[in-house]
């Protein structure tokens, strides 16, 4: 029985008792004049379902989890000593062996020791499957069993479930951290991988970035020799210098239309313009990188070369300015909440002592939004940084230590995109340096994304 | 300003009132000029919208039109001699006649049917026989297993003569839409000189045209046929990875976000748990890719470069999106809702499921729109899992490999015929926005329809 189907039966079992405790309590409630039903019927007919079918579950997940291991064991202790201590050919024989059990072809003739350990796997995944299955059906008939008696008009069945379905809702609240643990332990684990290959000296403060390709399958030897150096900095040179375009493009266009438009335009031209310009947020990135490669790259080129400067085609500028385009809403609709959110008093106030509206704009409103504005230029910049697809497809990917934002270079995530995406062996050095550059990238975006929502909050707090 | 120097001369009230329109021009310079550079920064706003959506438009429409040829394609049976297609017998077991079928199918496959465009294409070429070996240059070569699986379908169209649309080589679309220099030297032409004129002749007498491009929506990704390559594979994988989102980060996202607005007692957990959900809203998407290369392939050893991965991963990315989005329609629901249920005697959990919640759903279904919307263009984390891999074939399951729709815009604007794949890829990209959009149009329309204002 395969596990969809087994699913399948658990739902029609939870059904048909779900019925089975409706029926009940309506017999109970009948028979009780006097005595009123603590809950609702369909309450009794969850409780019963619940009780039966619950308890076998959990028993279905613990089994398939640690029945194959348990079964791996039992198989590794009838296998030939000389197999069990080689960890390699240990693999490949319970391969093999798996293969043989659920009789697929194999490679070669099956020895005698093989085909018996193969009888023996497949009628111990037999054997586990019935015992399982016994043990789900004696639960789950105990569970409805005793469900089904203890409904009574004193048994507080809405209570129970309550208390279930709010272990169910705190349960689904901890995915969340339990994400971000794993974000952070999966890429500390690897993290601490890579630095057993590289000191953390050379890879946070070198300043060449030529990984080289692994020599998978070689030995342990190459990886000791030649292995090419992991210095992070012209990456994070690359990283920086393009947010740094993108912010200077972003910053005055975002800014200045967030001012106008929730200052001076009419209602009408603000409802039309704002959600064009939101637009921009929902465009997929990989749209951007195709929008700078064939369009914007080759026409600041061309531009360059009348103004005489040597400008590349994939170059920091041409992915710096696309990402500013995209990051404009960010900052333009974050500002223009907090504009708009700044009290109407502050703003009469000096109007009143005569100030002009740009005065007043310049004088009380923005130094009166700054810390707003400041925390969505963190949260547009920390974006700029993570950013992917743009720099992928129009940054040029060449990994130099250079502050000319004409040239061509490369940032944290294309290197963590090439070197995971390579011909490269997982456990080399020149994949595992994606997780440790993905730690440093996401260190970098946590502490501006976290003084970014302190200001924010603070910030609002202020005026509410 | 000296109220009392009322014996002030004129000159000095005159100064000072040079002083006040001058000052005054100044300042409404200055006010002109805040007003001037805000509305600029809204057109050059405005403007690179268009731009970018013109640019994308003006290149990639016209690849949703392609060039084909129509040929008189007479299935030979000369050609064409194969065994009778088997039908499965009373008695006989599935496998038996999955395996006699299977061998049909590769006797079919192994027949030439380029022989029976080159035959048709012989008719209609002018001094075809003096360049026999250029003649098979015209039709993409993915289609003589359009003819096979013809053939395969229906065998009795052996020895009839059919008029088909056949997809022309991916240089000739080039040539003939005007996409290549035409007056470059021979030497740096894709086609040989006999092709182009070949192409120019039929194009005039109207034997090639252009057609809407089925092959662009109904095939998978191809390598070596590069004219008929489609978004299907795409598109099927994109689909999946939707489902799993729609299924798994919505509800879980919808019951942390009730949990965390409902019951969650105000201490240091819940704050930390908010403080990380706000976190990870902000998280670059590349990160969840290392994640999901790290955990769901390198601990639990799922299938690389399959949707179902893919769907987790993006999953885990939208889920603090749609928490937040859920809280805060939870929030806009008045109090008096839920005093008035509890008030009533109902329980806490009722007062939530019954009377909260309805209320709260158009505003929840508007957010988890978004975040699957957000979710159907994101790229970068996908390429992390192996997404990235070239998939030949329209995947059927969840657990098989397959590629979504922005990478495999992704891996077309890498290909080597620039010419002919930055339109192919514009049209892709064209296709995810409207796919986009309309997803966004209908969450707006929901909003719309069922915004309540308390």
């Amino acid at each position: 029985m395969s596990n969809l189907t087994l699913m399948i039966v658990l739902l029609a079992v939870l059904a048909i008792t779900y019925q089975l405790g409706l029926v009940r309590t309506r017999q109970i409630a009948g028979h009780n004049a006097t005595l009123r039903m603590h809950s609702r019927p369909h309450h009794y007919g969850v409780m019963v379902g619940l009780w039966t079918v619950l308890p076998a579950f959990f028993i279905f997940i613990i089994w398939s989890w640690s029945a194959p291991w348990a079964l791996n064991q039992l198989l590794i202790a009838q296998l030939p000593e000389h197999i069990v201590n080689d960890p390699q050919e240990l693999r490949v024989a319970i391969r093999r062996i798996s293969n043989l059990a659920a009789n697929f072809g194999i490679v070669s003739e099956a020895a005698t020791w093989e085909i018996q350990a193969a009888t023996f796997l497949s009628d111990a995944r037999q054997l586990s499957q019935t015992l399982m299955l016994a043990l789900m059906t004696t639960v789950a008939a105990a569970g409805a069993l005793y469900g089904y008696r203890s409904i009574s008009p004193l048994y507080r069945a809405r209570n129970h479930i309550e208390k279930i379905l709010q272990i169910v809702l705190v349960i689904c609240s901890s995915i969340a951290v339990l994400t971000t643990l794993g974000i952070v332990l999966s890429m500390v684990g690897e993290s601490l991988r890579f630095f057993s290959f590289v000191s953390p000296m050379d890879f946070f403060f070198g300043t060449t970035w030529n990984p080289r390709f692994s020599t998978a399958g070689v030995g342990e030897g190459s990886l000791t020799g030649d292995q090419g150096s992991f210095g992070m900095l012209p990456l994070l040179a690359g990283t920086f210098l393009i947010a740094l375009v993108a912010m200077s493009v972003a910053i005055p266009l975002g800014l200045l239309a967030a001012i106008y438009l929730a200052e001076y335009a009419s209602p009408k031209m603000r409802a039309t313009a704002k959600p064009i310009i939101e637009m921009l947020a929902g465009i997929p990135t990989i749209v951007y990188g195709f929008f700078a490669l064939v369009t914007v790259g080759p026409f600041l080129s061309m531009l360059g070369a009348h103004i005489g400067l040597d400008i590349r085609a994939t170059s920091a500028l041409t992915a710096g300015v696309v990402m500013g385009i995209m990051i404009i809403p960010f900052i333009s609709s974050l500002s223009d909440d907090i504009i708009t959110q700044v009290p109407k008093s502050l703003r009469d106030g000096s109007l009143g002592l005569g100030a002009t509206k740009s005065e007043t704009i310049r004088k009380v409103v923005l130094p009166a939004a700054l810390p707003g504005i400041v925390g969505a230029i963190l949260l547009g910049a920390s974006r700029a940084i993570g950013e992917t697809m743009i720099v992928v497809l129009a940054a040029g990917n060449s990994p130099s230590l250079t502050a000319n934002p004409f040239e061509a270079v490369s940032t944290i995530t294309v290197t963590i995109v090439n070197q995971l995406t390579g011909d490269n062996d997982f456990a080399s050095p020149q994949s595992l340096v994606a997780f440790a550059l993905g730690l440093t990238l996401f260190a970098i975006t946590l502490i501006l994304n976290v003084i970014a929502l302190v200001i924010v909050r603070k910030y609002r707090e202020q005026y509410e | 300003m000296n109220m009392n120097s009322n014996n002030g001369s004129v000159s000095d009230n005159q100064l000072i009132k040079n002083k006040v329109a001058a000052s005054l021009a100044r300042r409404h310079r200055q006010e002109k000029l805040l007003r001037g550079t805000g509305l600029a920064a809204v057109l050059i706003s405005l403007a690179l919208v268009s731009l970018l959506f013109i640019n994308i438009f003006s290149k990639g429409l016209p690849a949703f039109w392609q060039t084909s040829i129509t040929l008189d394609i007479y299935f030979d049976p000369s050609v064409l001699q194969i065994s009778e297609k088997p039908v499965q017998r009373a008695d006989e077991h599935d496998n038996a006649f999955r395996q006699r079928d299977l061998e049909w199918r590769s006797e079919v496959g192994r027949i030439n049917f380029n022989r029976l465009i080159s035959t048709a294409l012989m008719d209609v070429l002018p001094d075809a026989e003096q360049h026999r070996r250029h003649v098979l240059r015209m039709v993409t070569s993915g289609e003589r297993f359009a003819l096979r699986d013809m053939v395969i379908n229906d065998p009795s169209i052996i020895g009839s003569t059919q008029r088909l649309h056949l997809l022309t080589d991916a240089n000739i679309d080039v040539w003939i839409k005007g996409n290549i220099d035409r007056s470059l030297p021979d030497h740096q032409q894709q086609l040989s000189p006999i092709v182009r004129q070949w192409a120019d002749a039929l194009y005039a007498n109207g034997t090639i045209k252009n057609r809407f491009s089925f092959a662009l929506f109904m095939n998978p990704d191809s390598r070596s046929s590069l004219a008929s390559a489609g978004l299907a594979g795409a598109f099927m994988g994109s689909l999946f990875m939707m489902l799993i989102v729609m299924f798994l980060a919505v509800p879980l996202g919808v019951a942390a976000a009730i949990y965390l607005e409902e019951f969650a007692p105000r201490n240091k957990l819940t704050d930390l748990i908010e403080v990380n959900i706000n976190n990870l809203a902000a998280v670059p998407s590349i990160v969840f890719g290392l994640l999901g290369a790290a955990v769901f392939i390198g601990m639990f050893n799922l299938p690389m470069s399959t949707p179902l991965v893919g769907g987790l991963v993006l999953s885990l990315m939208t889920l603090p999106t749609v928490i937040i989005a859920t809280r805060s329609s939870l929030k806009a629901i008045p109090p008096s809702i839920r005093q008035a249920a509890l008030g009533l005697g109902a329980s806490k959990m009722q007062t939530i499921f019954h009377h909260v919640l309805p209320l709260a759903i158009p505003g929840i279904l508007t957010a988890s729109i978004l975040g699957v919307a957000q979710a159907l263009g994101e790229a970068a984390p996908l390429l992390l899992i192996g997404m990235k891999s070239f998939v030949a074939t329209v995947s059927v399951s969840p657990m098989e490999q397959s590629t979504a729709l922005p990478v495999q815009i992704f891996l077309w604007q890498g290909n080597e015929l620039r010419n002919f794949f930055e339109a192919r890829t514009s049209a892709a990209i064209i296709v995810l926005l409207t796919l986009m959009i309309s997803l966004n149009a209908v969450a707006i329309w929901l909003r719309k329809r069922f915004e309540q204002r308390w």
